[in-house]
């Protein structure tokens, strides 16, 4: 019965020992991914390199598949299971501030790690812009806090630890099998247009 | 392969990967060392401070800990281990450092705001199908492919 350090089945102790035990195997696939490579990353947004694609949408439709199955039989107790909280705004103007931030330094934040541990410079930069980033998020907070809680003027906007099916009442295995069918036709689609665009040696 | 990981990661710890959650802790360890008083005073740097632990003494912290020894490991056994700076050959070393360091600020706001970066809110988090995981998958991506127009000379 899942999950398992919360049910206390493993013991806290070994949560930090985990911890690196799951990162190690998560850089080690990120980096074997390709993830290093900021310029194999950006391609996602050129048309010349999907990988990214297939991997982000792979993982999450595994992992939701997986997760959901293991509920149906009774090995985890979703109720422990931590569900990112919706802020409105927040998530909209928060990613569109990341969204140019990936294109302008063709990382993220985990990605930029896997380069940084591999030796490339520019990942090392790009965490340390990260640092700096949160640091004036950090300073400017009493400005963004209402963004940030959902409060002021964007009141309203703290809808919960919802899950999208929970928001639109469709059924969750309904919603898993129509992503499945969309990462499907995604993946397809992605290799006609890769086929057509210019290839970029990196 | 990273699915199986996420999953296993749910199913022994309840929670997702995450990977901006180490630099903000980093950032709050700082703080709190150079200037502890400022660190308590502040509303965003004191949630992340208690008497009993450190702030580096977070799961995020040595799960990126695990992530730099597993790329490292990775790197090493593919033979890609080398210091560079990777570039486009048609613009300057110094003009990739300079956009690299510009867009980490930009995500280090932006994944504050959104509570999660990448890894944390928009994988981790429509993986068990959060509603606000979603939108923020949907505006990094939608906002990337909107913005790649203006910085096509930096990567084509």
């Amino acid at each position: 019965m899942g999950p398992l350090i919360p049910l206390h089945i493993i013991p806290e102790t070994w949560n930090h020992v985990i911890a690196v035990l799951l990162g190690m195997a998560f850089g080690f696939i990120m980096e074997s991914s390709g993830f290093s490579s900021s310029r194999k990353i950006v391609g996602l947004f050129y048309g010349y390199d999907f990988t990214v694609l297939r991997v982000f949408f792979t993982a999450t439709v595994v992992t939701a598949i997986g997760l959901y199955y293991f509920s149906y039989m009774g090995w985890i107790d979703m109720s422990f299971v931590y569900i990112h909280p919706t802020y409105l705004t927040a998530a909209i103007v928060g990613g569109l501030i990341m969204g140019l931030g990936f294109v302008s330094g063709g990382y993220c934040p985990g990605t930029s790690l896997i380069g940084a541990a591999i030796g490339r410079i520019d990942g090392i930069v790009f965490t340390t812009g990260l640092m700096i980033g949160i640091f004036l998020f950090s300073e400017a907070f009493p400005v963004l806090e209402g963004i940030y809680e959902g409060t002021g003027m964007f009141d309203g906007d703290f809808l919960g630890y919802i899950t999208i099916t929970e928001y639109f009442n469709i059924s969750p295995h309904l919603f898993i099998f129509g992503f499945t069918v969309v990462a499907v036709a995604a993946f397809y689609f992605t290799n006609l247009i890769r086929k057509r665009v210019k290839p970029v040696n990196y | 392969m990273l699915g199986l990981i996420l999953l296993a990661t749910f199913y022994i710890t309840g929670r997702g990967l995450g990977a901006s959650g180490a630099a903000k802790s980093t950032v709050v360890a700082a703080v709190d060392r150079v200037a502890p008083k400022h660190a308590e005073e502040s509303t965003y740097y004191s949630k992340f401070i208690s008497d009993d632990l450190h702030p580096m003494n977070t799961w995020l912290v040595f799960e990126a800990i695990g992530v730099l020894a597993g790329a490292f490991l990775s790197g090493a056994i593919a033979g890609r281990l080398k210091i560079k700076t990777e570039h486009n050959p048609k613009i300057t070393r110094r003009r990739r450092l300079v956009f690299a360091l510009i867009g980490g600020i930009l995500f280090g706001v932006g994944s504050q705001i959104a509570r999660g970066c990448t890894s944390g809110a928009a994988l981790s988090g429509a993986a068990v199908l959060s509603l606000g995981g979603f939108i923020t998958m949907m505006a990094i991506f939608g906002s990337a492919y909107g913005f790649a127009y203006f910085f096509r000379k930096l990567w084509t």
